[in-house]
C-alpha cells in the first residue's frame, strides 16, 4: 500500500475549494492552511501560459521532516502517509525547517501541523475531503502498489512532474502536465 | 495580497532588525502555555447531524448537506451526491458558506435611523417596532400614492417571500439586478432567434460538447459549478475551447485557441465567423433550411464581413478567424458558442447577444447533443392564496421604452424614483432585499439622487453592507444555513427539486426572510394571504401536491424526476416550431425590424481609451461572489483584497511596481476611495486594467472587508444602455494611475 | 516575464513570505553551544598533556564559561520551542538521524558535567567561598581526583557539541546555504576560536595570551578557508545554492557577512594578532572581543540567511 495523489494541471481553475474544504473539514484556523495553490505565469502578451497548482505535503518516500524530528512526533505510517502527533510535538521548527515545500506550519496551540491525506478519511475508506470537493475533478487519490488504480494509471498514460525533484525528498503527490 | 515567495524577499534581518526578531518571539509566548485540544481531529471524531440545504452564496443553488456538531455549530457543508446542480461537489464559495453563518459581523438586530445631536445614525430596535413602522410606511405609501409607488429591489431567494408580500399588497414594481446588469440581453438576443431564453442554470450540453467558444464568459473564474465540472469533462473528453477574452482568462489558459480580442469588438469576430461558415459552405445545411428563417437575408448581410475586415477590427489575425471557425464547424452541431451570462458590455449586447445565437443557428447547435440541450423544470405549486389585486401599472409600464425587457429594469426603476423623470410612474418607497444596489449599479450619483428623494427606505440584507447605510430601516435576516425557502425547482437535463431547512438557529436576533414578509402582510391587513404559522407548512404542503413529503425531502435533499416533455435532443429530420413569431429560428427578425432596430446585428465601433487612460475591465474572482463574500472570514482568508492587473509594458510607462498602491481616476473624475495594488501581469492587454468586482467596501463594521481594494462599480460612471431591453453597458469607463493619496487632506 | 505568486492568499505566521521559524535565540544558542565546545576542548586538551598548572586559566577560570552558556544556551532552546511544557518529549527517545535529538542527548551529558568540573576547581577557585558541607567536600575531592576521566570525556563531548552546531543546519537539505558538508567543521572551528578568543580575555600571564593567540590566528585562518571552500562549493553548485550565496556575496546578508564576520570578526583580528606575535605591542583583548563579536554574528547571518533560502519549484 503506497497512497499518491495526482493533480492534473491541465484542469486544475485555481479556484481554491480544496484549501477552503480541507480548512472545514480539518479544522484548520483561519489564517493558515494545509494546502493552498499557486499560479505560474510564463511569457509575454499574447504568448502567455498559465498553470495552477494545488500544493500540500508531498507525504514523501524520503521524508527529511520524519529523521530530523528529536521526539517522534512525525512519523510514517501505513501507506507512507506522513503524520504529526500533537502531544509528542515540542514545536522546535526543525521539520519545518526541514521541508522543501514549505508544506508544514506551527499550529496556534503549539504544535506543527499539516496535510495528513485526510488519513481519518482515508482509513473509513473515503477520499481525502480536498479530493472529494474539486469542483474540476482535476484531483485523484489512491494506492501506487496498485497497478489498475486510477493514480497508477494515469502516471502511466500521462506525463507528468513532481515538486523539487532535486532536493532528493522523494515526493508522492504528482503533477500531470 | 498575492506573495510572491519565489524570490527571496527583504526582510528586516540583522541591523535594526537584530531587535525586532525579538517581537515574534515575544509574540508567540502568549502561545506558549496552552493546551493541545488536537482540534484538528474534532471533526473527525465528533457526530456530526447533518441538514439538507441549498446554497445562496450566489444563484446557482447547489443542493448540499449543511453538517452541525453538537453545539448547534455549522462546521462544514457538503455538496449533494444526487443533485445535477453540483454533483456532489460545491465551488469554493459555497464550501465556504459556513463563513455566512459564522461571521460575527453579521447584522444582530433591525435597525432605526434616528438623529442623535443633529447626526444621523442608526439605533437598535425590537421586530415590533421595526415591522410596525416598515408596514405603516408602506400604508402610507399606498394610500398616498398607490400600492405601485412602493418598489422591490431583490435578488436572490428572500426575493420571492417578498415578491409574494409585494403582490398581495398590490405592486408589481418588482426588479432585480440580475437581469438589466447581468443576463437579460442574452435573455433577449436568445428570445428573438430561438423563441427560449436561456435561462439559469444554462441549458448548454458542455459535458458532451466537442467545441466550447466562449465569447469572454469566464468558465474556471465564473465558478457557476455545473458549468466547470462540465468544462472539466469536456477537457477530458478532448473537446477543443476556444476563448475569445481581452485577458488571458483561465479558461484561455485551457483552450486550443486563444483569441486575445481588442475590447469592444466582439460583434465584428462575431459576423466574420458567419462569414466564413457560410461562405466556406461550412455551416449546418439541412439545420439551416429546415428550422432557419431569413438565411438569404444573412448571407447578403455577411458577405463583406470577411475575416480580413474583422481583423482591421479586433486585431485577431484573420487565418486564426478561419481556423477556428472551420474547427466549429468540424465538431458541429456539438459546438456551444456560450451565450455568456454577465453580458451588459457596450450597450449593443442584445445584439451581441443575437450573433452568438445565431452562429449557434448556423452550427445547428441548438436541441443537439453537446449543444444546447432542451431543458425541462417541474412546476411548484402554489400555496392556496386570495387572488391578487390587479397593479394599475408596474416593472413593464416603468420600462415600457424597452419592450423587449423581459423582466424589470433595475436601472429604469431607480430612475423613476428620481422626481421628473418619470411622472406617470412616481416610485416613492423601496424595499431593497439581498442585492447590495450601491456596489451592483453603476452610477451611483443617479442611486444617490433617487434614495434622497424617497419617502421611505427599508433594506433586508445579512450584513452590513454599503447599501444598509442609506436606509431609514434595516431588517437582519438569517442566512440560508438558518432558515426554510422556497422550495429550489430547476430546469436541467431531468427536472429536480431541493429542499432548503435550517441546520442551525439563527444566530442574534435574525428572521428568515418568510416570517418577516408574513409579518409586515399582517401587520398591512394581509393576513390572508400568509395562512400558516411556519414556512414548513407550505414546503409540507406543496411536496405532498407533487408527490413526496417533508419528511422523504429532510432525508433525501434532492429529488429527481422523469422527463415528461420528449427527448433532450432533436431527432433526424424532425419537425419542430420554434416559440418565435415565425416558428423558426430567426437569423432576420422582423421583430427588430418593425421595431425600428437593425434585424441583423451590425458591429458599431465603440470609444476606445484616450491617451494615458485604459479600460476598466472586471470580472470574477473565484473565490468570492460580488460582494457579499468578502467578509466572509473563510473566503476572506484566500482573497482578502482585489489587485489591479497591469501589463508589465504599461507598467514601465507609467512607473508602476509590483504591488505599489495606486489610486484610480476615471474619466469622469471620479476617484477610487481606497488604493489597489498593482499586479503587474502578462495577462492583461496593455489598453485595458483589470480587477475583480466587488471589493473596496466602504463600511468600517465589515471589519475584514473595510478598505480593501477598490470598488469598480464605483469608477462606472458611464453607462451605455440598451435599446433593445434596457440594459446597462458597464464596459465605456477609462481609468488613469494615481500614485499620490488624492484623500489625503480630505477625511475619509 | 515569469510571474509566480499564491492565488490563495496563503500567508501563514512566521512561514511567509519567506520562513522566520527559529528567532534570535536559536543563533544566540549555537553561539553559546560552539563557545561552550570550544572552551571545554582546550580545557580537556591541557589537562590531559598535563600543563594545568602552566595555563591555569584554561582549565580553572575559564571553564566557568561552558556551565553558564550551557544553561543559557539551553533555556534559549527552550524558549523558542512553540510548545515548551512538552520539552520533556526529547528524552523520551533517541533518534540518531535527528541532529537535534542527539544534540539534546549531548548536552544532557555534557552540561551537568561541565558544573561538575567547576566543583572540582571549587577551592582553587572561590577560596573565599567555602562551602562547608561534607558532601560537597567530598565530592569534590573525588572529582579533582577524576578529572583526567572527565577530560577524556570532554574530547569527544566537546567535539560532538561543536559539530553539532553546525550539522544542526546542514542536515537542512530544504535550506540551500545551510545545506554543505562543510558548516559542521566550520561551526567547530568558529567554536574553538571564540573558545581561544574568551581564554585571551581572561588569561593573566603572558604566556597564556601568546599560546591562545597562537592558536586562534591558526583557527582564523583555517575558518577563512573554511569560509572561501563553502562559498566556491556554492558557487558551482545548483541554481538554488547560488542563489543563496548571492545573499552573502551580493545580498542583504553581505554587509553583515563581510562587514562583521569575515573583515571585523576574522580578518582584522587575525592581523592584530599576527603583529602582537611579531613582537608589537597591540592590546590583546581588542581582536579577542572581535573575534567573539564576529561569532555571534555569523550564527545570526546563518540562521536569518538560511531560513529564507529555499528550493526553487
Ligand atoms: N461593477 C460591476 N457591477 C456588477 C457586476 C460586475 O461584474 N461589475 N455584476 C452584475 C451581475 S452579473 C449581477 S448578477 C449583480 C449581482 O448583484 P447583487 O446581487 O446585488 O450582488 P451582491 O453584491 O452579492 O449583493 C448581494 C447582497 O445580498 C446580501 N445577502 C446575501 N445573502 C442574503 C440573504 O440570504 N438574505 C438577504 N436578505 N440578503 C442576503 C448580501 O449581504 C449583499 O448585500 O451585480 C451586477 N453588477
Ligand atoms: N466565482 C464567482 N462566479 C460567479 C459569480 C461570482 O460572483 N463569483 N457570479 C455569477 C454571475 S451572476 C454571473 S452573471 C456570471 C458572470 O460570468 P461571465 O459571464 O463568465 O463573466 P463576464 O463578467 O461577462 O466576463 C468577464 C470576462 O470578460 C472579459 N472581457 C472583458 N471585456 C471583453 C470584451 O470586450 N470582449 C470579450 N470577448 N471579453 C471581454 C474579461 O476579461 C473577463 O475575462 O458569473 C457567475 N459566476
Ligand atoms: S479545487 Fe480543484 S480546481 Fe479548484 S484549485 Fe483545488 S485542485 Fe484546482
Ligand atoms: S512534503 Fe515536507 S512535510 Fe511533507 S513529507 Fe515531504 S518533507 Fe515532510
Ligand atoms: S516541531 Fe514537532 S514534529 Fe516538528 S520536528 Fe519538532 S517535535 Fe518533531
Ligand atoms: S488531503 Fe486532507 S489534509 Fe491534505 S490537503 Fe487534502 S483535505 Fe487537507
Ligand atoms: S456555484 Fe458555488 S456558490 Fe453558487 S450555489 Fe453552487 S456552490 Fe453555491
Ligand atoms: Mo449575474
Amino acid at each position: 500500500m503506497r497512497y499518491a495523489m495526482v493533480i492534473d494541471t491541465l484542469k486544475c481553475v485555481g479556484c481554491s475549494d480544496c484549501v477552503v474544504a480541507c480548512q472545514t473539514e480539518n479544522n484548520v484556523p483561519i489564517g493558515y492552511c494545509r494546502d493552498w495553490i499557486t499560479e505560474t505565469v510564463n511569457g509575454a502578451y499574447p504568448n502567455v501560459e498559465l498553470e495552477l497548482k494545488s500544493e500540500r505535503c508531498n507525504h514523501c518516500d524520503n521524508a527529511p521532516c520524519v529523521r530530523c524530528c528529536p521526539t517522534g512526533a512525525s512519523h510514517i505510517v501505513e501507506g507512507g502517509i506522513v503524520l504529526v502527533t500533537p502531544n509528542e510535538c515540542i514545536g522546535c521548527g526543525a521539520c519545518i525547517q526541514s521541508c522543501p515545500y514549505d508544506a508544514r506550519y506551527s499550529h496556534p496551540e503549539g504544535y506543527v501541523d499539516k496535510c495528513t491525506f485526510c488519513h481519518h478519511r482515508v482509513e473509513k475508506g473515503q477520499q481525502p475531503a480536498c479530493v472529494s470537493v474539486c469542483p474540476t475533478k482535476c484531483m485523484y487519490f489512491g494506492d501506487l502498489d496498485d497497478p489498475n488504480s486510477e493514480v497508477s494509471q494515469l502516471l502511466k498514460n500521462r506525463t507528468w512532474k513532481t515538486l523539487a525533484p532535486e532536493a532528493g525528498t522523494k515526493p508522492h503527490v504528482f503533477y500531470l502536465i | 495580497m498575492n506573495n510572491s515567495r519565489r524570490t527571496f524577499i527583504k526582510i528586516s534581518a540583522l541591523g535594526a532588525g537584530g531587535l525586532a526578531l525579538t517581537t515574534p518571539a515575544l509574540n508567540a509566548l502568549g502561545n506558549n502555555f496552552s493546551v493541545k485540544t488536537e482540534k484538528g481531529l474534532i471533526n473527525a471524531t465528533k457526530n456530526l447531524k447533518r441538514s439538507a440545504t441549498y446554497c445562496e452564496v450566489c444563484f446557482w443553488k447547489c443542493a448540499a448537506w449543511a453538517y452541525t456538531d453538537e453545539d448547534n455549530n455549522i462546521q462544514k457543508i457538503i455538496g449533494n451526491e444526487s443533485d445535477p446542480h453540483c454533483n456532489g461537489r460545491l465551488c469554493p464559495r459555497g464550501t465556504g458558506g459556513v463563513g455566512m453563518y459564522s461571521d460575527n459581523d453579521r447584522l444582530k438586530t433591525p435597525l432605526i435611523r434616528t438623529t442623535v445631536d443633529g447626526e444621523e445614525t442608526f439605533r437598535e430596535a425590537s421586530w415590533e417596532e421595526a415591522l410596525t413602522l416598515v408596514a405603516s410606511k408602506m400604508q402610507e405609501i399606498k394610500d398616498k400614492y398607490g400600492a405601485e409607488s412602493m418598489a422591490l429591489l431583490k435578488h436572490g431567494s428572500p426575493g420571492s417571500h417578498l415578491e409574494h408580500l409585494f403582490q398581495a399588497y398590490g405592486s408589481d414594481t418588482v426588479a432585480e439586478p440580475a437581469y438589466a446588469q447581468c443576463r437579460g440581453p442574452r435573455e433577449t438576443g436568445f428570445g428573438l432567434t430561438f423563441g427560449s431564453w436561456v435561462g439559469s442554470p444554462e441549458p448548454t450540453d458542455i459535458r458532451d460538447t466537442k467545441c466550447l467558444v466562449l465569447i469572454g464568459s469566464h468558465i474556471g473564474e465564473n465558478m457557476h459549478n455545473t458549468q466547470v465540472q462540465e468544462m472539466s469533462d469536456a477537457i477530458d473528453n478532448g473537446a477543443t475551447i476556444i476563448t475569445v477574452d481581452p485577458r488571458f482568462s483561465t479558461a484561455a489558459s485551457k483552450s486550443q485557441y486563444w483569441l486575445a480580442i481588442k475590447p469592444a469588438t466582439d460583434i465584428a469576430l462575431l459576423l466574420s465567423w458567419m462569414h466564413v461558415l457560410i461562405y466556406e459552405e461550412l455551416y449546418d445545411k439541412k439545420y439551416v433550411e429546415k428550422y432557419g428563417h431569413g438565411f438569404d437575408q444573412l448571407k447578403e448581410h455577411v458577405r463583406t464581413f470577411t475575416p480580413e475586415w474583422a481583423y482591421s477590427i479586433t486585431t485577431i489575425k484573420p487565418d486564426d478567424i478561419r481556423r477556428t471557425a472551420r474547427s466549429m464547424a468540424a465538431a458541429a452541431p456539438s459546438v456551444i458558442v456560450h451565450p455568456g451570462r454577465h453580458v451588459t458590455w457596450y450597450g449593443d449586447d442584445t445584439q451581441r447577444s443575437r450573433a452568438i445565437a445565431i452562429l449557434n443557428g448556423l452550427l445547428g447547435s441548438w436541441g443537439r447533443r453537446g449543444g444546447f440541450y432542451f431543458k425541462e423544470s417541474i412546476k411548484v405549486p402554489s400555496f392556496p392564496h386570495p387572488p391578487y389585486p390587479t397593479p394599475k401599472w408596474g416593472w413593464e409600464q416603468i420600462g415600457e421604452k424597452y419592450p423587449l425587457a423581459q423582466m424589470g429594469i433595475t436601472n429604469e426603476v431607480i430612475k423613476a424614483t428620481i422626481p421628473g423623470e418619470n411622472e406617470e410612474h412616481p416610485i416613492k418607497g423601496w424595499f431593497v432585499a439581498g442585492t447590495n444596489l450601491v456596489s451592483t449599479v453603476p452610477q451611483r450619483e443617479v442611486i444617490e439622487k433617487a434614495i434622497e428623494s424617497l419617502d421611505f427606505m427599508v433594506v433586508m440584507d445579512t450584513m452590513p453592507m454599503e447599501i444598509t447605510g442609506y436606509a431609514d430601516v434595516v431588517l437582519p435576516e438569517c442566512t440560508y444555513l438558518e432558515r426554510y425557502d422556497g422550495i429550489r425547482s430547476s430546469t436541467n437535463r431531468e427536472p429536480s427539486i431541493a429542499l432548503r431547512m435550517p441546520a442551525a438557529e439563527p444566530r442574534f436576533e435574525s428572521k428568515p426572510a418568510w416570517w418577516i414578509s408574513k409579518q409586515i402582510g399582517e401587520k398591512l391587513g394581509l393576513g390572508e394571504y400568509f395562512n400558516y404559522n411556519d414556512y414548513k407548512e407550505v414546503i409540507a404542503w406543496q411536496l405532498e401536491q407533487m408527490g413526496t413529503s417533508l419528511e422523504e425531502m429532510e432525508k433525501i435533499g434532492v429529488k429527481n424526476f422523469k422527463r415528461k416533455s420528449g427527448p433532450m435532443y432533436l431527432t433526424d429530420g424532425q419537425d419542430y416550431e420554434f416559440t418565435t413569431p415565425t416558428g423558426k429560428i430567426e437569423f432576420y427578425s422582423e421583430k427588430l425590424k418593425s421595431l425600428g432596430h437593425d434585424p441583423m446585428p451590425v458591429y458599431t465601433p465603440h470609444e476606445q481609451p484616450a491617451q494615458g487612460f485604459y479600460r476598466l475591465n472586471y470580472g470574477r474572482s473565484p473565490m468570492h461572489t460580488f460582494s457579499r463574500t468578502i467578509n466572509n472570514p473563510n473566503l476572506n482568508d484566500l482573497k482578502d483584497e482585489n489587485n489591479l492587473w497591469v501589463n508589465p509594458k504599461v507598467a514601465r510607462i507609467e512607473g508602476l511596481k509590483n504591488g505599489q498602491e495606486v489610486w484610480l481616476e476615471n474619466q469622469d473624475g471620479i476617484i477610487s476611495t481606497f488604493p489597489i495594488k498593482v499586479r503587474v501581469t502578462e495577462r492583461i492587454r496593455w489598453d485595458s486594467v483589470y480587477m475583480y468586482h466587488g471589493f473596496g467596501h466602504n463600511n468600517k463594521k465589515l471589519s475584514r472587508a473595510y478598505a480593501k481594494g477598490a470598488n469598480d462599480t464605483h469608477l462606472i460612471t458611464k453607462v451605455t444602455i440598451d435599446p433593445l431591453m434596457g440594459g446597462t453597458g458597464m464596459r465605456g469607463n477609462f481609468v488613469k494611475f494615481l500614485t499620490e493619496n488624492p484623500n489625503k487632506n480630505t477625511a475619509i | 516575464m515569469q510571474e509566480e505568486l499564491f492565488t490563495s492568499g496563503r500567508n501563514i505566521p512566521h512561514i511567509d513570505p519567506s520562513l522566520e521559524i527559529w528567532h534570535w535565540p536559536i543563533s544566540v544558542y549555537l553561539f553559546l553551544g560552539g563557545l561552550a565546545a570550544g572552551l571545554l576542548f582546550f580545557m580537556a586538551i591541557i589537562t590531559l598533556m598535563e600543563k594545568d598548572k602552566e595555563y591555569p586559566t584554561v582549565v580553572k577560570y575559564a571553564s566557568i564559561i561552558p556551565p553558564i552558556a550551557l544553561s543559557l544556551g539551553l533555556l534559549a532552546l527552550i524558549y523558542d520551542l512553540k510548545h515548551p511544557l512538552y520539552a520533556w518529549q526529547l528524552y523520551m527517545t533517541v533518534r540518531i538521524e535527528s541532529p537535534m535529538s542527539w544534540g539534546a542527548w549531548v548536552l544532557l551529558v555534557t552540561t551537568p558535567m561541565s558544573f561538575l568540573w567547576v566543583i572540582s576547581y571549587w577551592k582553587e577557585m572561590f577560596p573565599k567561598w567555602n562551602i562547608k558541607f561534607n558532601w560537597f567536600q567530598k565530592l569534590e575531592a573525588f572529582l579533582a581526583k577524576n578529572r583526567k576521566y572527565m577530560a577524556m570525556a570532554f574530547i569527544p563531548l566537546s567535539i560532538v557539541l561543536g559539530i553539532y552546531t553546525g550539522i544542526l543546519l546542514s542536515a537542512f537539505n530544504a535550506r540551500p546555504l545551510w545545506n554543505n558538508a562543510i558548516l559542521g567543521p566550520l561551526f567547530l572551528t568558529s567554536g574553538l576560536s571564540t573558545g581561544a578568543a574568551a581564554i585571551i580575555l581572561m588569561a593573566k600571564t603572558a604566556k597564556e595570551k601568546h599560546l591562545f593567540g597562537k592558536i586562534d590566528l591558526v583557527l582564523i585562518i583555517v575558518e577563512l578557508g573554511l569560509i572561501i571552500h563553502m562559498l566556491m562549493g556554492m558557487y558551482a553548485g545548483s541554481e538554488v545554492q547560488l542563489e543563496a550565496m548571492q545573499l552573502l556575496v551580493g545580498g542583504e546578508f553581505t554587509l553583515m557577512f563581510f562587514g562583521f564576520v569575515v573583515i571585523l570578526g576574522l580578518l582584522v583580528p587575525a592581523v592584530m594578532e599576527l603583529t602582537e606575535l611579531v613582537g608589537f605591542k597591540v592590546p590583546v583583548a581588542i581582536p579577542a572581543i572581535l573575534v567573539l563579536i564576529g561569532g555571534l554574528v555569523f550564527r545570526f547571518v546563518m540562521v536569518e540567511a538560511g531560513q529564507i533560502t529555499r528550493y526553487l519549484y
